[in-house]
């Protein structure tokens, strides 16, 4: 398979369509965790009620579709080669945990790929939704939308005090986690996110990194998302997450220009730097590659490299990691085989802009 | 930025303390920070369920009046009749068995939601459409009396009279659902 076709398969749909102020945030994303009344949660659940709910989704939700989301596919996770688990991973389809317990859970996608219901992840449903750029308000809409098809058909634990019943109580409430992954390069460049990050979580708001909770981020991406589920309304929490998000955008954007101004030529000394290390270095490791494409993206984004689209870094940040690197090889690598890999496929694919 | 205390390597732990109101900040690398024991949570691999459970071990004993254990006793006997999840299995792992056990354990899982979600305990959000009818009804209602107390407080008593008519009706329906499923 040419690289230009495993691309193609490889990146969701909804991630190479344009959103706004997709120079900083790349996308936006709502969760909304839900269970079975009368159900006992997954964690306990024995077999073959998990089963039960399981063989619901397929004869109620197979292949049916809702507005933009068509033709939605069960994609059950015991059906599956760990490598295929950890591509769906890696494109934020499943989450690590359900990917982990995959006996009896599974998910339902949509044709788009912007859609993944997991079912009997921790809870039994997790109806998750992505859009390109910063578009929070619409997210939600379309999730509650989305939550209101599937109330149609199921009795939802709810209890008037407690709102959502879920099996961890940090997600009571109204079950959402509403979260927005930010690129930005200039403000922890300048080390003002970390001075940000303890102002953001006073409001119930937390800062992490693309993958897991370490306060180093990947590839200078950070995500943040609602902290608190319980007593206040999904469009309140949404409305802060905006207002926080808001704000950094515009620091980073003045971030962007100070450093322009105050420090330009090592600023592109950097960038240009980077760009060599990825069109020509021969073994690199994945947080190497992070930063440099990093480093890329943002010399896209201040007008120093007009060739490159500003999509690959969500492009290339997905396919070098370790699942979609051995589902291109068709083989098992060790970390070392998958550094070579990674840098070579990351210079077939700058070659591919060069070339048209 | 190179670390304070070793002066070799870089600092890659920045850590920020305030104490009674003076902010120190201290940038070290990993190694003198391991040393120093800013960083000794690290390998224990403490998760967020450890800490959840914590915070329901902690309830019950009194620090002030050394007198101990008792309410928690109690809870130990607890049991969710619909799925059969103990307390203390609760207590240990931080998860629900069931959406009844929200009711089972109603009363000891306030000050964990307190602690979690800023001292909430009660959902304010959406209501699920079909199961949650009358719930509509209510939460309607209860947004008409707080308009109405405000119109009254603005002596606007014509918009005041027509608001608890509405009242009365969303109650009449109320109450005529609630017949109705009896």
């Amino acid at each position: 398979m040419s690289l230009q076709q495993f691309m193609n398969e490889a990146i969701s749909p909804w991630m190479k369509q344009d959103g706004p102020d997709s120079d900083i945030v790349l996308s936006s994303r709502i969760r909304l965790a839900r269970n079975f009344s009368h159900y006992p949660f997954p964690m306990i659940a024995a077999e073959e009620s998990l089963e039960e709910i399981l063989n619901f989704f397929k004869e109620k939700f197979e292949h049916q579709s809702f507005r933009d989301y068509n033709d939605f596919e069960i994609v059950k996770m015991r059906e599956l080669q760990p490598v295929e688990k950890r591509v769906l991973v890696e494109k934020h389809l499943v989450s690590p945990h359900l990917a982990e317990k995959s006996e009896h859970s599974a998910t339902l996608i949509s044709q788009n790929e912007q859609v993944s219901i997991m079912i009997n992840e921790e809870d039994h449903i997790r109806i998750q939704i992505y859009f390109p750029g910063f578009q929070l308000d619409r997210a939600l809409a379309q999730a509650s939308q989305l939550d209101d098809w599937l109330e149609e058909k199921i009795d939802y634990a709810f209890d008037e005090k407690r709102g959502y019943l879920t099996a961890c109580p940090t997600n009571v409430g109204t079950g959402m986690r509403a979260s927005v992954m930010m690129h930005l390069p200039a403000l922890s460049m300048t080390h003002q996110i970390n001075r940000m990050t303890p102002a953001i979580n006073q409001l119930g708001l937390v800062v992490r990194g693309i993958y897991g909770e370490g306060s180093e981020s990947v590839g200078n991406i950070f995500q943040i998302s609602n902290q608190i589920t319980l007593g206040k309304s999904e469009e309140d929490i949404v409305e802060d997450l905006h207002s926080v998000v808001k704000q950094l955008i515009d620091q980073e954007r003045r971030a962007r220009e100070a450093l322009m101004n105050r420090s330009g030529i090592q600023l592109e000394d950097r960038i240009f730097r980077s760009y060599g290390v990825l069109m020509n270095s021969r073994i690199i490791e994945s947080k190497e590659a992070a930063k440099c494409l990093s480093d890329l993206r943002l010399g896209i984004d201040l007008n120093l490299i007009d060739h490159i689209p500003q999509s690959i870094l969500n492009e290339l940040m997905i396919l070098t990691q370790p699942g979609f690197l051995q589902q291109y090889a068709k083989a098992t690598l060790t970390p070392e085989e998958r550094d070579i890999r990674r840098a070579s496929l990351i210079r077939e694919r700058l070659q591919l802009e060069h070339e048209e | 930025m190179e670390c304070q205390q070793c002066h070799e390597r870089p600092a890659t732990v920045h850590l920020t303390q305030v104490v009674n109101g003076q902010k120190t900040e201290v940038h070290v690398c990993e190694q003198c920070a391991k040393e120093k024991g800013y960083m000794n949570y690290g390998e224990e691999n403490f998760t967020l369920n450890d800490l959840l459970s914590g915070l329901f071990h902690s309830e019950g004993s009194s620090p002030f009046t050394g007198q101990t254990m008792k309410p928690y006793q109690q809870a130990t006997k607890l049991k969710c009749p619909t799925c059969g999840l103990a307390y203390q299995e609760f207590a240990r792992i931080g998860k629900f068995g069931c959406g009844d056990c929200y009711q089972t354990f109603d009363d000891r899982i306030n000050p964990i939601l307190r602690r979690v979600h800023s001292g909430n305990t009660r959902h304010d959000g959406k209501i699920p459409k079909r199961e949650g009818g009358n719930l509509h009804l209510r939460k309607e209602i209860d947004e008409y009396k707080v308009k109405l107390k405000t119109l009254i407080e603005q002596e606007e008593f014509e918009e005041a009279a027509k608001c608890r008519d509405k009242i009365r009706s969303l109650e009449n329906q109320l109450h005529q659902g609630e017949d109705g499923e009896n």
